[in-house]
């Protein structure tokens, strides 16, 4: 798609769009939202970059394939879950809070770990599955 | 200590995802799924001896306590299943190493693979009836994927076929779930079982229990849903239909057996419709099998047939039907697998499948004939080897019950299985085969290296080596069934362990 709108547009709505994805990641302990969510934000950002710029120039900005995220999205769930099994000794998927809040972010526990996880997966997987269509097309 | 309940599972997620950061290395994926699979063998074992000296345990995953969490639970037939799955999972792991061609490797197959044990473990060892579907999902996903990998036409067929009808099963299976969460407001099964029994809308639980029945049914090949399986499996590496045939029915089969001891009750109507279906399972079955040529629909048709004899037990509901069952459960998942493993192996050396072009197998290996042959006898049930001892049990349970029916009926399928495995003796083993064209890019078992011949054969001779012991060692295996039919009929401890009382 050849716009010029778009294409303006598009580069101020990725960011926007990248900073939302985190802020649904973060709330979503206890509001709708989370890692799900959030990765399908960010995956959404690049599918618009890549309407309005091509294919081409999302791979350029991405630098790695985002199938690469794959594996470390759920190395990092599935460490998340061992969390308790190692520090705590209790079962697997407990969870894991720390003391004291962290400023503006607030208690970091196991859980948003479990959840960056999924956020990658999902992230990783729908731009694999969307790339590779478009490559077909 | 019982953390070590969730170990297989565990182990085989770590194992899948540290294949996938080796997506392109083929050559690492296989040592790292040999050795993987030969460590789960320690931890399976392990988890075996662990329960059988101190008895079932559970672990709360999350520690959020029954019922409200979700349960792992630990008994003799759960740890049972899971040590058949890593035995199962080493041989087919090995065989897959050295059989399956680079180019179904390169899109992940070992990885998808340990995610199928780790879903058939975690199905195997779940206390909490909805975990159980989300392991059933895993399986099928990863079935799918390993049933496509490699987009061959025939291949897509048959999974098309697969795809449709086990979508149904699993349609079944959530309604049921659905049903049972509105009447008791919860989905552990130890839990599940008293408050079912205490419902009094009897006939809406007697139609979600015919829900389960049928949606398991389908997963395990059941008449009349039995389709689609060898109109499935005959189309992927003799690998990955290796691991389908030992395990994806029998995983069918655990859940009814889980969900027909624990939450329902086997009352007359469900005893009769299992023995009925089983019966006629086993003569579609066996009937289905003598009239094919394909080696692989060949051994398809069998599975079917002798799923009926699992569900006879089921449906006797008696100690001795019930041990009889389980000998027949842990008899028939060895010996699937190193059937399908046979038939590859079959298919290496003579470049077909097709049963009236096949043939010399005797005259030209021997050694490899006496090998196979041991499996097949063992699989028709001559004493001493392992189909005997199960069957005795459950037609000695069948006339406790007074129901000659059933007594017939086994042993009608295995005369029809000593007639079909006989025809397959004599058109593969001893008749002399047909001129086949050599195909060119198809790597012969004798033109390749020893080492490699080696490797092919050892996953079948430990397999045959497994049913030996199970043929032997019938006094050991036949304890370990008699425990497991106890817990069945006494459900009381499972429940105890559960709730942690």
């Amino acid at each position: 798609m050849n716009s010029i709108i778009l294409r303006t547009a598009t580069n101020y709505i990725l960011p926007l769009l990248l900073m939302f994805s985190v802020f649904i990641l973060l709330r979503g302990h206890y509001l709708p939202g989370g890692g799900f969510v959030g990765g399908l934000i960010a995956a959404v950002a690049f599918v618009l970059h890549m309407f309005a710029h091509g294919l081409e120039k999302t791979r350029e900005l991405l630098v790695i394939h985002p199938g690469y995220l794959l594996p470390f999205g759920l190395s990092l769930a599935l460490l998340s879950g061992f969390a308790p099994v190692f520090f705590t000794g209790e079962p697997f998927m407990t969870g894991v809070w720390m003391e004291n809040p962290i400023p503006v972010i607030g208690k970091v526990g196991s859980a948003l770990f479990f959840d960056l996880g999924v956020y990658l997966v999902v992230f990783g997987v729908s731009l694999t599955i969307i790339f590779t269509i478009s490559e077909d097309a | 200590m019982t953390q070590l309940i969730l170990l297989p599972i565990l182990f085989q997620a770590c194992l899948a995802v540290l294949l996938l950061f080796f997506y392109t290395k083929t050559k690492t994926q296989k040592v790292l799924s040999i050795a993987g699979s030969s460590v789960n063998l320690v931890i399976a074992s392990l988890l075996f001896y662990t329960v059988w000296v101190n008895g079932s345990m559970s672990v709360q995953a999350g520690n959020w306590s029954a019922p409200f969490g979700i349960t792992f639970v630990a008994d003799t037939l759960a740890v049972t299943m899971v040590l058949l799955t890593a035995i199962v999972g080493f041989a087919v792991s090995v065989f897959s190493a050295f059989t399956i061609a680079r180019d179904r490797l390169r899109f992940g197959y070992f990885s998808i693979l340990h995610f199928l044990l780790m879903g058939l473990a975690g199905s195997f060892l779940t206390g909490d009836i909805f975990n159980l579907y989300v392991w059933f999902e895993i399986i099928l996903i990863s079935s799918f994927v390993l049933l496509t990998i490699g987009s061959e036409k025939k291949q897509l067929e048959g999974a098309v076929k697969y795809f449709a009808l086990n979508m149904l099963a699993s349609i079944m299976f959530l309604t049921a779930l659905g049903i049972l969460y509105g009447l008791t407001g919860t989905l552990n099964m130890a839990d599940l079982s008293g408050k079912v029994a205490a419902l009094e809308n009897r006939g809406l639980v007697n139609v979600c229990a015919l829900f389960f029945f049928i949606g398991f049914g389908i997963k395990a090949a059941l008449f009349p849903l039995y389709a689609w399986l060898p109109d499935s499996y005959h189309a992927p590496p003799t690998a990955v239909t290796a691991i389908f045939s030992g395990l994806l029915t029998k995983v069918a089969v655990y859940a009814l057996i889980r969900v027909f001891s624990v939450v329902f009750v086997v009352d007359e109507f469900f005893s009769q419709l299992f023995i009925i279906l089983a019966v006629i399972t086993i003569f579609s079955g066996g009937i289905g099998a003598l009239v094919q040529t394909n080696i692989r629909k060949f051994f398809s048709y069998l599975i079917i047939c002798h799923i009926g004899y699992m569900i006879i037990g089921l449906g006797l509901f008696n100690e001795i039907a019930l041990a009889g069952m389980v000998f027949y459960l842990i008899h028939d998942v060895v010996i699937k697998t190193n059937l399908f493993l046979i038939s590859g192996v079959i298919v290496k050396i003579k470049g077909t499948s097709d049963m009236r072009k096949l043939g010399d197998i005797y005259n030209d290996y021997p050694k490899l004939a006496l090998l196979f042959a041991l499996s097949l006898f063992s699989l028709i049930g001559i004493p001493p080897l392992s189909g005997f001892w199960p069957k005795v049990s459950l037609i000695l349970g069948g006339m406790e019950a007074d129901n000659y029916l059933t007594v017939g009926f086994i042993l009608f399928g295995s005369f029809i299985t000593l007639v079909v495995v006989a025809k397959l003796w004599a058109q593969v083993f001893w008749k002399s085969s047909a001129n086949l064209e050599e195909h060119e890019d198809f790597s012969y078992f004798n033109k390749l290296r020893k080492r490699r011949k080696v490797a092919i054969l050892f996953p079948v001779v430990f397999l045959t080596l497994v049913t030996l012991y199970i043929g032997f060692g019938a006094e050991s295996v036949n304890t370990l069934a008699t425990r497991i039919a106890g817990e069945l009929i006494n459900v009381q401890p499972y429940i105890d362990t559960v709730m942690g009382k």
